[in-house]
């Protein structure tokens, strides 16, 4: 039982094409096969938040999703989440400004998510912020700084237009 | 290489090795109709699971604290996604997904305590697949839309091969994670009236961080006559038993009071006598009896000021 499966999707803008087993969860499709290793692992069953990326434009826990699911699927990860390699994304800009990292190990799942949570509330009070990231686990920062950087991509989303 | 030789190479590309996989292996079925779903459960009985949004079930087989031969896959099953109108109420197709529901103008305006209750699941991540049939049909006693289903006599609509069969929320959460469904059974949909009167509704629940299982939570809905006495009460609550419950001494007690005059706090604490709780290392069954009893009186008062107003006396 349990045939390797030809898999197929968009990543990034690009189709990319694999085979797995049907258990082979989305997370490990992208990180083994598409080779987006920015797409990172914690704990593995939904509850760290570190291998968020955008499915067909919503945020959602790659490691939740079998990679046969998301067969002709759009997916974004935080490699493509930039227009090109030059530029950075409004929220990995703030991120960086605000010290919204530190060892790093979370980063990519906050800025999907962030970015995702922007763009349903472009003008969140410090409380939505505080909502909209708890999705996503950190253990170095304490937060505050993540929470200064989402306030800062907001302003730099709703004014700078991206 | 971990597992032994079954795991291939499947990245070929630059060479790398595909790590082990975490869920012991399962056949996959994408089926597009609910007629196919069923026959598959018929054909394979409970050695399939049907697999709706994954923000449960995935982690299971991940942990391998489940196993199932077959998986049947609904997400491709349009008919069993959306919101429509339905006597007087709405009809909410059971993959009709956790933050649809949540954004949904039909289900704010006839059933507020679904609408309320939405947002406490989760993360709006787990929400954006999450569906409210996979919430049903997994029967978590922590769980916000069963508490809400049992408060309100929401019904089940179940499939099989062979029937249609409507269940009510009194007769569906059998225990934990169990409920009457057999194992060739399909949750179709989910029906809710709404409330023809002057009504209040409020939720809420205490978790120790956002988004964490609810240690205890109430759903509170209460109906007034045109003179704020109150006709209709509909008290759920979740994490305090082994299934969502209702609490009937505190619904009782509300019966024929005035809304502006009911003392909620005093009222709330009759939920204890309802209650089933087992201590955990979450909170003891004490803990969750005192403070699920606080909670129901405190969601008691925000319902009760929001009735007073609908009928126009706040």
């Amino acid at each position: 039982m349990a045939d390797q499966i030809p898999l197929s999707m968009t990543v990034n803008g690009r189709i990319r094409r694999g085979r797995g087993e049907p258990r082979l969860t989305l997370a490990d499709f992208l990180r083994e096969q598409a080779l987006c290793t920015g797409v990172h692992l914690g704990c593995e069953h939904g509850v760290c938040g570190s291998c968020t990326v955008l499915m067909d434009g919503e945020a959602v826990r790659s490691c939740l999703l079998f990679a046969v699911q998301a067969e002709g699927a759009d997916i974004t990860t935080v490699e493509g989440l930039a227009p090109d390699d030059e530029t950075l994304h409004p929220v990995q800009e703030a991120f960086r400004d605000c010290h919204g990292l530190q060892c790093g190990f979370c980063t990519p799942g906050f800025v999907v998510s962030v970015a995702a949570f922007l763009e349903a509330n472009p003008d969140p009070s410090d409380d939505e912020i505080r909502h909209g990231i708890a999705g996503n686990l950190c253990r170095c920062t304490g937060y505050q700084g993540i929470v200064a950087a989402t306030r800062q991509a907001a302003d730099a989303m709703r004014g700078g237009g991206r | 290489m971990p597992a032994g030789g079954r795991l291939s190479r499947i990245g070929q590309r630059g060479g790398l090795q595909c790590r082990a996989v975490k869920p012991a292996p399962f056949e996959y079925h994408a089926p597009e109709s609910v007629a196919d779903v069923a026959s598959l459960l018929a054909e394979h009985g409970d050695d399939a699971k049907p697999l709706a949004g994954g923000q449960s079930l995935v982690p299971m087989l991940a942990m391998r604290l489940t196993r199932f031969e077959h998986i049947v896959d609904l997400n491709r099953v349009g008919e069993l996604f959306g919101v429509e109108s339905g006597n007087g109420g709405v009809r909410i197709g059971a993959m009709t997904r956790q933050a649809a529901v949540e954004a949904d103008a039909m289900v704010a305006e006839r059933v507020p305590l679904l609408h309320l209750a939405a947002p406490h699941i989760g993360h709006f991540q787990i929400r954006n697949r999450g569906t409210i049939g996979g919430s049903v049909a997994h029967a978590d006693p922590a769980s916000e839309f069963p508490a809400v289903m049992l408060a309100l006599d929401g019904t089940a609509e179940v499939a099989s091969s062979s029937s249609v069969r409507e269940v009510p929320a009194a007769e569906f959460f059998e225990s934990t994670f169990m409920t009457a469904m057999a194992p060739d059974e399909l949750l179709v949909a989910l029906r809710f009236s709404s409330w023809e009167q002057p009504a209040g509704f409020a939720f809420d629940e205490i978790a120790r961080r956002s988004g964490d299982f609810a240690l205890a939570g109430a759903a509170v809905g209460i109906g007034a006559d045109d003179q704020g006495r109150i006709n209709r009460a509909a008290v759920g609550m979740l994490g305090v038993g082994p299934t969502p419950l209702r609490a009937a001494s505190v619904e009782a007690a509300l019966m024929g009071l005035s809304a502006a005059e009911a003392d909620p706090a005093e009222i709330g604490r009759l939920a204890a006598d309802d209650m089933d709780p087992i201590g955990d290392v979450h909170a003891s069954a004490e803990y969750r009896l005192r403070a699920g009893s606080t909670l129901v009186g405190r969601v008691l008062a925000a319902a009760l000021s929001q009735v007073q107003k609908e009928a126009g006396l706040g």
